[in-house]
């Protein structure tokens, strides 16, 4: 059954999802990029005419700090998340399969569970009156009025935990196809253990890095949940100002414009994973 | 070959980084003492209250109802994407591939803020409706990615060994090509579900004032501090989470043992 174009069953079968996405996520993109060009009106909702206004207003240095801040905790967030997620990718693919299934099992479950329950699982760790904050006290690393809530490193540390889980599966799912021979191979021929790690790990498992980087750094820029729930007002990340924009002022251009600068910072990300994708049409699932 | 003892060691402390907060949340959950600061012995009372609360079962049952009618959509569609992304060649290929794709990698915000705009301009009333469109979208390209990497492992030989012995296409298609699928069909149904349910940042941006679900209900107990009994909901939700992965876990090694 080999064809060259498309019969009419193929487009019949695309278009109902065709016609479903065009209109719930192309046409909502492309109209969140107009409304940045629109003026707002008092209440909550757009004028007629163009303008740049919103740009305007988004031209300060407050606002430079703040994407400086979005790009620079997602990439630090990415980088966290990687360092750990390698060597256990190797530690999981070496074991016997019995406990592998088990010690995966602990690292899909995670995976799968609510976002707001992992941050909340942080806000009562670190809590003034917490357990943690108490063996920091006791083990004299934290002063007994320290704060360890509301500010950026906490964010960091949150947003690590919560993608941690999304960084370590595609690189295993990349490990656990590596042939370890080749490893055995350049022990024999001198190489250290450390050697032997990044010249030939590493690099076997490169493709599920660049999944995992897709994984964590492409949410990590739209994070809005955790900054919102542990962080403070020094830690606002541009998610914060699109449902500040949104929902406290109502002003519906200057979210728009905001948004946009999101999507201009997600955008080379995702055509890369993207890219990737489709050579590789099997990914994760 | 000695077998290098550090990444054992990382993997550990990653465990116990992943376990530890949870651990303390259902231990908090138990414990009598209203801010969990010490352990004042251990008390049913926080599920109690829980469910007594109208507010917290009516949020429930609207996310049971917004999570089974954007999965249904969402299986529709999505089956339908992932079998013209099968069959399809080129231009159409790269296009719907694209497209099922991107929604996926989009950060959540991004989602909600360009629906809310739509809904806002087309003069939707923000509510379950919106809601529901919302959730279905994203669940929609889960569900064809699902479906399609089913479909890969999909002899089709049988379908023309079907028609061939006499079938209709529909025939071959209802009786040949579905009964395989619906293992594939199901585990995307139960991922869009699950996604769907847990979604907070897209169901803020869409819901109106009169509809809201548990992720909506448990971020401003976060937010505005309801501490033993958030706990409580949580520990709830853990266990929920877990039983469903074990289950879909067991069911999916199930079928890879024929």
């Amino acid at each position: 059954m080999k064809r060259r174009g498309n019969d009419v069953t193929t487009w019949l079968l695309g278009l109902p999802g065709l016609l479903w996405l065009l209109a719930l996520f192309v046409v909502p993109t492309l109209l969140v990029v107009l409304i940045a060009f629109k003026p707002s009106d008092l209440y909550g909702g757009t004028q007629a005419g163009w303008t740049v206004a919103a740009w305007g207003k988004l031209w300060s240095p407050g606002f430079g700090r703040i994407l400086l801040r979005t790009l620079g905790l997602a990439l630090l967030t990415t980088l966290l998340c990687l360092v750990p997620s390698v060597p256990c990718a190797y530690f999981l693919a070496r074991q016997p399969p019995q406990r592998r299934n088990l010690w995966l099992l602990l690292v899909i479950l995670p995976f799968w569970t609510s976002l707001l329950v992992r941050v909340l699982a942080w806000k009562v760790l670190l809590h003034p009156e917490g357990f943690f904050k108490k063996v920091l006290v006791w083990l004299y690393l934290v002063d007994a009025n320290a704060v360890l809530l509301y500010n950026t490193p906490t964010v960091l540390l949150v947003q690590v935990y919560a993608f941690l889980p999304f960084a370590l599966l595609p690189i295993y799912a990349a490990a656990e196809k590596v042939d370890f021979t080749l490893m055995e191979a350049a022990r024999d021929l001198g190489a250290g253990p450390a050697a032997a790690f990044f010249r030939i790990f590493v690099p076997a498992v490169a493709g599920g890095i660049w999944g995992a980087v897709a994984m964590v750094f492409i949410p990590a820029l739209g994070s809005y949940v955790i900054p919102d729930l542990v962080g403070g007002p020094s830690s606002e990340l541009i998610g914060n100002k699109i449902a500040q924009r949104t929902f406290t002022d109502r002003n519906l251009p200057l979210a728009a414009a905001l948004a946009t600068c999101l999507m201009l910072a997600v955008l080379p990300p995702m055509l890369l994973a993207l890219g990737r994708r489709r050579g590789n049409r099997e990914g994760l699932y | 070959m000695k077998q290098e003892r550090w990444p054992g060691l990382i993997f550990a402390g990653v465990l116990l980084f992943f376990y530890v907060p949870m651990v303390v949340v259902v231990a908090n959950s138990f414990n009598a003492s209203r801010f969990g600061t010490r352990w004042q012995g251990f008390t049913f009372d926080w599920y109690a209250k829980l469910f007594a609360d109208r507010g917290i079962w009516d949020a429930f049952v609207n996310t049971l109802i917004v999570g089974g009618a954007a999965s249904l959509a969402a299986v529709v569609l999505g089956t339908l994407s992932a079998l013209c992304l099968h069959r399809a060649r080129g231009f159409l290929l790269r296009f719907k591939f694209g497209l099922v794709y991107l929604p996926l990698a989009v950060p959540d915000i991004l989602m909600g803020i360009s629906l809310l705009l739509m809904f806002v301009m087309v003069r939707v009333e923000l509510g379950f409706t919106t809601i529901i469109l919302a959730h279905g979208c994203f669940c929609t390209s889960y569900v064809a990615m699902v479906v399609l990497a089913r479909l890969q492992d999909f002899d089709f030989s049988t379908m023309e060994a079907a028609r061939d012995l006499g079938a209709s296409p529909v025939q071959a298609g209802l009786r040949v090509l579905f009964p395989q699928l619906a293992p594939g069909i199901f585990s995307g149904a139960l991922l869009a579900f699950s996604l769907s349910v847990d979604d907070y940042v897209i169901t803020f941006f869409v819901a109106g004032p009169g509809a809201t679900t548990l992720p909506l209900r448990v971020y401003s107990m976060i937010k505005h501090g309801a501490p033993p009994l958030i706990n409580a909901l949580s520990t709830l939700i853990l266990a929920a989470t877990f039983l469903l992965v074990g289950l879909a876990l067991r069911f999916r090694n199930k079928e890879h043992t024929p």
